[in-house]
This record gives C-alpha cells, structure tokens and sequence, in this order.
C-alpha cells in the first residue's frame, strides 16, 4: 500500500528515537532509579511466600480472566440489541433499552451485584420449584450472579457505545447497500453491524479494561479470583504491600495484555490519520 | 410487448415531502441503449426522481417499471406510497446500479472488497468469480494496483470510479448516476467523465443526473430538463441546447454559460 498509509496509534519504527539520542542524562538518572526501586522492593520486602501462593495466584488469575471474558462477551451480544433498539426500534423496545441503560449506568455496581447475590439469591431457594430445577446447583454457587451483575452492567455500558456507533454509520453507505438489492439482515450483518464496531473499538478497548478493574467486586460475594487471593495472601501472612503490589503489577500486565489484543484489531482496518 | 422493450418506464410520478411538492407527475422512458441526462436546477427534483427509480426514495403516487416489470406497491395509509413485496424491490435494485454523489463506499471494506461484496452476498456469486471480475472492472477503471486499498486512502476521483466499478459488478440492466462528479475538486472531474463516457460509448443503458452540461451534450442521446417538479422540455441534446422552446430553459442554459 502507499505510505500514506498509517496505522492508527502505531508507530513506525522511524518514530522511534534512536540509541544515542535515547539515553539523554535525564532518562539515564530515571532508569537507574526505577532499578534501584525494583531491586529494593525484590531485596528489602518480603517475598518468601511467593511460592506457597503461586498455584493459587494462577488459578485466580484464570478465575477474573474467566469473568472479564464472559461478561464481556455476554455484554456485548447484549450491547447489539440494545444499541439497535435505540436507533431503529419502535417506541416499545427504545423506551425499555433506554430505561435500562439509564438506570444500570445510574446505580453502582457494586450494589448491583449485591442486590442480586442477597437478594435474588436469598429469594430463590423459597421456592420449591427452583429447588427441584435443573438450575439449581448453579443458583446455590456465587459465579452465576457475578457473572450476571458484570454482565448487565457491562451491557448497559456497550449498549450507549453501540446506539452511538450504530447512528454514527453514514447513512450513504447504507443506502448503497439498499441500492444493490442488499436485504436487512445481509445488510445488517455485513455493512452495519461491521462498521459500527470499527467505529466503536476504540471506546471498547476503554470499556474491557474498566470491565476487568470491576472484576475484583466479586471477591465480595465469595467468588475467589486473583483479587480474593491476595486478600486471604494478607489475612495469613500480615503482609499488607508486597502481596498489593503484586497485584497491581497482575492488574497492569493483563490490561497490557487486553490493549495490544485490541490495537491489533484496530490496525486491521487502517484510518486515515489525520 | 412494446411494454418489455423499455428498460425504465416511469410514468405520472408524484413525490411529497409533507407540504412540499417534489416531483408533480413525471413520466420518463429509457429504452436499452439510451442515455439519458436529467438536467435542472437545484430543488427542480432531478435526485429525487432518479432515487425514486430504485425505490430509495418511495413515490407518492405513480407507476415504475424495470425491464417490463412494474414495482408493486400499496398504499401506506399516510397518501403515499410502500413497496407491496420487498423482495421483488430487492430484486429490481439488482438490475440497477447506481452511483452516487459522495461515492458511499463502504469505508470498512478494501476497493476489492467492495466490489465484489453485492456479487457475493447478493447474487450469491463464487467469490473466486466475483474476484476475478471485479479485477478486470477495475483494470478498466484504472485502479487495479488500488484494489487492496482502503477508500479513505483514495482521492475523489479514485473513489468515484472504483463505485463505478461496484455498480457495475452487479451487471446491471440500467446505471444510474446521481450527480456523479458534483462531489469532486475541478481536477478529478475529467477522469469520472471518461469512464463515464465510456460506457455511453458502448451502448450501455443510463441515467444520469449532472451539471456538467457539455458532458451531458456529448454522451446523451436524450435530454429531459426538469423544472420545479415537471418536465419542461425534452429531447435530442442538439434541439435542447440548440434550439431550446421554452423561457424557463433558454434562462437555465443561458445561466449555465
């Protein structure tokens, strides 16, 4: 492709500052400062129980990693509709989409979840017949109503990023569709739904990060992912720095993670920069 | 069947926008091979009757036929018109391919991709025959070493001929240009029209909505000059711009120069 070709947020490797006009004295004195902090938190802090804690430590990493997936991905499918519905539905399905957006972006989280783990969770078991369901095994775990409270949550979210991205569309591009004999599903499927999501992943990288920082919320109904494991690395070690700083660097390595994966996806599709 | 020897026949064409009177009963015919050029100020309604054609905007009142077949349509309670069957509109769109002003690429498709997108998703074409075909309207276009490239990253003028190509993928019966080159810096108008002209050479069926008044002298056989919603004049480009009856029309081409 020509050069005028550029990748959004990428940089070139001529961008890039060369070795020797690098290593200015003020980034020598930085760097030196940085390792001296890493070394003295390696040496002088606590670390011993490291080991003991790390098959833990990995199953609670798998544990968020498992409930940012899930949610995000169920709050997405749920996102779709809901941002459709505000831009295309009849009255009766904008005014609910909108009620729900409003009132789940109005309410914390936090009381969310709580509101469905002792409320709905304490109401299920008094009736027989959600006892005796197929269902029920699951409805006694805690998972399923983080899993549910992330999810809604995350959908309210998504679901105002997609009524945008979904109105933001050019119209003329739609009507070319229309123009060729396009149905509205094919049109759906393959022009609209496409560049609403081009358009939108750049908000949705913010979103999925967020969405994994609100993960640690589910310790608080007993779900033990990573974040509940430190809290139970401090309650038996007496420990407060080391094991939380620990965790931030977990937090700060996946939300790298997640970025690149979706830079990656970003640059497929190369804009214009302007 | 002189019926199913015209390509489009529209006749007593109506078109509201709340009060406002668009199109006041217009009737046109375009037989295989014609090239027409629609002409007119601006708000004379010449977009609206060629988006009428194809339905993407729907008539008030009045009769379209494709190839002999006549859109069915129904009334929508409201004095205006809907289409009766929406797949038969969807099919009839297949047989016209039409261009638009500000190109309407689709931005999330590369040039290729965009050609061959109606073709596959469709007409329910194999994509290796869609490609194949899609590379040799674009070699007639001039853009074939753009075929992988984004359409931000293309100029107007590139932008419009690679449309061009898109409509053409279809194979339609009928192209139809909506102002094709009104969107265009000065520069980039003259190589729209040549591949524009191009077509009229081969006796392709048009219609075409255009300022550019020498263009639609040269490539037209057929001139309809609309004014205020009706046909004021019509015919050869020579008696149009030639020899031109009416006041209204004398005053428009005198405007023009």
């Amino acid at each position: 492709m020509s050069n005028e070709t550029t990748h959004a947020l990428a940089l070139a490797p001529e961008d890039l500052p060369g070795a020797e006009s690098f290593f200015k004295p003020h980034r020598i004195v930085l760097i030196v400062l940085f390792g001296a902090l890493v070394t003295a938190i390696a040496l002088f802090m606590r670390w011993d129980w490291l080991p003991r804690y790390l098959p833990r430590l990995g199953t609670g990493i798998l544990v968020s990693l498992a409930m940012l997936f899930s949610t995000s991905i169920l709050g997405f499918l749920l996102a779709v509709p809901l941002g459709l519905a505000q831009v295309t539905g009849p009255w009766f399905l904008k005014a609910p989409a909108r009620l729900f957006c409003t009132v789940v972006r109005g309410t914390p989280l936090l009381l969310q979840l709580w509101l469905l783990y002792y409320g709905l969770g304490s109401l299920f078991p008094q009736f027989p017949a959600i006892r005796q369901s197929f269902l029920w095994p699951y409805l006694r775990e805690a998972w399923p109503y983080g899993v549910a409270a992330l999810t809604i949550s995350f959908a309210a979210y998504e679901g105002e990023v997609m009524r945008g991205a979904f109105a933001g569309v050019p119209k003329g591009e739609l009507e070319a569709a229309r123009a060729y004999g396009m149905g509205r599903w094919t049109l759906f499927r393959r022009i609209w739904l496409p560049r609403a999501v081009h358009r939108a992943l750049p908000t949705l990288t913010g979103e999925t990060v967020l969405q994994l920082k609100s993960t640690p919320l589910v310790a608080t109904i007993t779900v033990v992912d990573v974040y509940a494991v430190i809290s139970k690395v401090r309650q038996e070690t007496y420990l407060t720095y080391e094991p939380l700083l620990l965790l931030a660097l977990i937090y700060m390595c996946l939300t790298g993670l997640l970025v690149l994966a979706f830079r990656y996806f970003e640059n497929r599709i190369p804009t214009r920069g302007a | 069947m002189t019926e199913a020897a015209e390509a489009i026949a529209v006749s007593d064409l109506h078109k509201r926008f709340g009060p406002l009177d668009v199109l006041k009963g217009v009737s046109l015919t375009a037989r295989p091979g014609d090239v027409i050029a629609i002409i007119g100020g601006s708000g004379s309604g010449k977009s609206t009757l060629l988006r009428c054609i194809n339905m993407l905007e729907l008539p008030s009142a009045g009769r379209i036929s494709v190839h002999g077949e006549e859109i069915r349509m129904k009334s929508d309670g409201k004095g205006g018109l809907v289409p009766a069957d929406r797949r038969q509109v969807q099919r009839i769109r297949t047989q016209l391919g039409m261009v638009f002003q500000s190109f309407n690429l689709w931005q999330h498709m590369t040039i290729l991709e965009n050609v061959i997108e109606a073709p596959v998703h469709v007409l329910g074409r194999s994509r290796a025959e869609a490609v194949e075909m899609a590379e040799a309207l674009l070699r007639r276009v001039g853009l074939h070493e753009k075929r992988d490239a984004y359409p931000a990253f293309l100029s107007g003028g590139q932008q419009q001929r690679a449309a061009i190509a898109r409509a053409l993928a279809i194979q339609p019966l009928v192209m139809l240009f909506d102002e094709p080159t009104s969107a265009l810096d000065p520069e980039l108008v003259g190589e729209v029209l040549s591949v524009i002209g191009d077509l009229a050479q081969e006796k392709r069926t048009m219609i075409l909505v255009t300022h550019e008044m020498k263009f639609a002298r040269n490539v037209a056989n057929h001139i309809v000059f609309l004014h205020n919603g009706i046909i004021e004049e019509q015919g050869p480009p020579e008696a149009i711009f030639g020899a031109p009856k009416s006041e209204r029309l004398k005053k428009f081409i005198r405007s023009i120069h």
